[in-house]
């Protein structure tokens, strides 16, 4: 089996130090960057993500293949052509303000990064000035705002709001997701797209970068 | 003090309601001695706690205790629990908590005057330590507001504190997002048994010194709950969560090694192994709590319960009247059900019933038969420290798991058995707890403050 097929192999079972020693192998063999991360890299997510959808691996399987795929793209990514590496887009995330939850935030960051996103995680208990403040400096395409609390669900409307009054609301693309958020809640804060699951936020994030054909849950 | 004996060794002897360590509270209210009352928890609809907002929190409070109350007294319930659990503004301020306390201690001071309703009300502040990367868990704003607000509602009236403590948590959730046992075991079995005893060694001194409120104590609701949650939506694996559950209550038994009585706190699914190591009384949540989350456990919770809460519901209205009496109500007929069976005679038979009828469906409520309770337990004190504990804890869930799979009675997937090989292994694989804590402090210290945990 040559690098290529042993990388594919790597990256889906999670092995990033694999992953990483083979991609530099490949390359030290003359294989083309782009064509390895064209035919095995990404195939390799691909099928973890399949995988993980039809309930055939869990969330760390995913992870994993995920911080594998990482290091054989930091291998690789130095040789690409200018261009062929970009970012799938900038997202600011952050628990709102009031609640202290974050382990769907993070696993939302988390599928985010896997999906190339670049990332910038305010943290818990974010003000909305903070947000704002955020959607300025880092000048993100998508702003995504997390709840556990039904009470802190409020918070989501105040962040839109002092996104509005900064006049800067139309400079991102706004989506919210947590246990206690609903489609209909979205649709009155004026978010521009919800997600009950953290693959799904994936889908939408590039659904707002134009990847794919906006879905239901796109406004 | 360390338990090093089992305080119910015999499973027989497990049962609800009857708890060898009883504790008396509130408006003549005694937990444990015979009878399992409602816990009912309760809380806000969407609003924003702020202070233009606070005359409406507290008509929502006020209105959602009255309900309660008179449904309490309308259904002749031979004594309540009502749970405040503060919400994070109202622990960040704490005289709006303490408020809120002593209106809620009202009602019940009315309903026992003019009703003779015994109660109880437990108060639980919420652990806003967390609230910075990596937490600062022993000084700082976050922990004097959490230190006042105990004080604060203890001295408003409240009749027993619990919390929800989080030391620990910033490596577990990272460490079960990617299934890395060292990691949760660290977190879980390191960490946060010297968060609980540094916080309930001060949790139990504040009761102490006003001398009325009992110390409840505290969950591993972030830990175990967390990831029964995640193996609910087919994040994690099911004997994944079902191995945390049982490794989760070596920390929270801290709590009563340093000073907590019970009752144990609804959400803490641990609480079996607590009553059966420390004979102290525990509140569980089940089958009725399916207003708050969904739990493979509603039945076989209520096995050895000597309170059975609803968890937490708003405040929304159903055709009823409003949800918090609605699931009044609900709890008032468990608890019937099983104190008549109890008081017949019935009380174990029952209990084999409510276990018999989850534990072969799920690993997780396998945890809690009476049969895996007793035998966690027995693993727990029979091991010397917390960290070895917390294994050998992990290890016998492990083999009550694979004895039942062996049997026929559990049945796992492929998918499932192949992780429990693997969690197995990791367990097995362990070092000593000063190379473990090395490893963390080399490959997690942008995760966790060691002078958190009393580490210079």
């Amino acid at each position: 089996m040559d690098q290529a097929y042993e990388l594919y192999d790597a990256i889906l079972s999670g092995n990033a130090k694999a992953a990483g020693a083979l991609a530099q192998e490949a390359i030290d063999n003359g294989a083309d960057p782009g064509g390895m991360v064209a035919s095995r890299m990404i195939p390799a997510m691909d099928e973890v993500g399949r995988r993980f959808e039809c309930g055939d691996c869990y969330v760390p399987e995913l992870l994993l293949a995920g911080r594998a795929m990482k290091a054989a793209l930091n291998v690789v990514r130095p040789l690409l052509a200018a261009g062929a590496t970009e970012r799938a887009g900038t997202v600011v995330i952050g628990t709102v303000q009031g609640d202290l939850h974050d382990i769907g935030k993070n696993l939302v960051t988390a599928v985010l990064e896997g999906a190339g996103f670049l990332v910038h995680d305010l943290g818990v208990d974010v003000p909305a000035a903070r947000f704002v403040e955020a959607v300025k400096e880092k000048q993100p395409d998508i702003l995504a705002l997390s709840a556990l609390l039904t009470v802190t669900l409020p918070a989501m409307k105040s962040t839109l709001d002092a996104l509005a009054r900064a006049q800067v609301r139309h400079r991102v693309k706004v989506m919210v997701g947590g246990a206690p958020v609903t489609r209909q809640y979205a649709d009155e804060i004026g978010a521009d797209a919800y997600s009950d699951n953290a693959f799904g936020a994936v889908k939408l994030a590039r659904a707002l970068m134009g990847e794919n054909p906006p879905c239901s849950t796109v406004r | 003090m360390q338990y090093r004996a089992l305080a119910i060794p015999d499973p027989r002897q497990l049962v609800y309601g009857r708890s060898p360590r009883p504790v008396k509270c509130g408006f003549d209210l005694e937990i444990g001695g015979g009878l399992v009352f409602p816990e009912v928890n309760f809380t806000l609809p969407a609003i924003e706690i702020r202070a233009d907002t606070w005359s409406e929190v507290m008509a929502q409070y006020h209105e959602m205790a009255g309900n309660i109350v008179r449904r309490a007294v309308a259904l002749q319930v031979p004594g309540i629990v009502l749970e405040f659990e503060l919400l994070p503004p109202m622990t960040a301020n704490p005289p709006w908590g303490a408020e809120i306390t002593r209106l809620l201690r009202q009602h019940l001071a009315e309903a026992y005057d003019r009703h003779g309703l015994r109660s109880a009300l437990r108060v639980t502040p919420t652990d806003i330590r967390d609230q910075t990367r990596p937490p600062v868990l022993r000084e700082g704003a976050p922990w004097e507001n959490l230190a006042r607000s105990f004080e604060m509602c203890i001295e408003a009236g409240a009749d027993i504190v619990s919390i929800e403590s989080v030391g620990g948590k910033e490596l577990h959730d990272p460490g079960l997002m990617y299934a890395d046992l060292r990691q949760i075991v660290f977190a879980v079995g390191v960490l946060a048994p010297r968060d609980t005893a540094w916080l309930w060694d001060r949790i139990s001194q504040m009761c102490g010194a006003q001398g009325r409120a009992i110390p409840g104590g505290d969950s591993a609701c972030g830990f175990a709950n967390t990831a029964m949650q995640l193996a609910h939506q087919k994040m994690l694996p099911e004997v994944l969560a079902a191995v945390v559950r049982a490794m989760s209550a070596v920390r929270s038994l801290v709590a009563f090694e340093h000073g907590a009585v019970g009752p144990s706190k609804d959400c803490a699914y641990e609480g079996p192994v607590i009553k059966a190591i420390t004979g102290c009384p525990i509140s569980m949540e089940g089958k009725s709590a399916s207003c708050a989350h969904f739990s493979p456990i509603g039945n076989v919770a209520a096995c050895v319960c000597d309170l059975w809460s609803n968890e937490s519901v708003q405040n929304v209205r159903l055709l009823s009247g409003s949800a918090p009496e609605a699931y009044t109500e609900l709890l008032a007929y468990d608890c019937r059900l099983m104190n008549i069976a109890a008081s017949q005679g019935h009380g174990l038979l029952l209990r084999d019933w409510l276990s018999q009828s989850d534990e072969d469906l799920s690993a997780q409520a396998a945890m809690l038969s009476p049969a895996a309770t007793c035998r966690i337990a027995g693993a727990i004190v029979n091991a010397d420290d917390q960290y070895q504990r917390t294994i050998a804890a992990g290890k016998s869930a492990v083999c009550e798991l694979r004895e039942r799979a062996a049997a026929g009675r559990l049945k796992l997937s492929a998918k499932e058995k192949q992780w429990l090989d693997r969690i197995e292994a990791e367990l097995s694989a362990l070092p000593g707890e000063d190379d473990l804590r090395a490893e963390m402090l080399d490959r997690c210290a942008d995760l966790f403050a060691p002078r958190s945990y009393g580490w210079e």
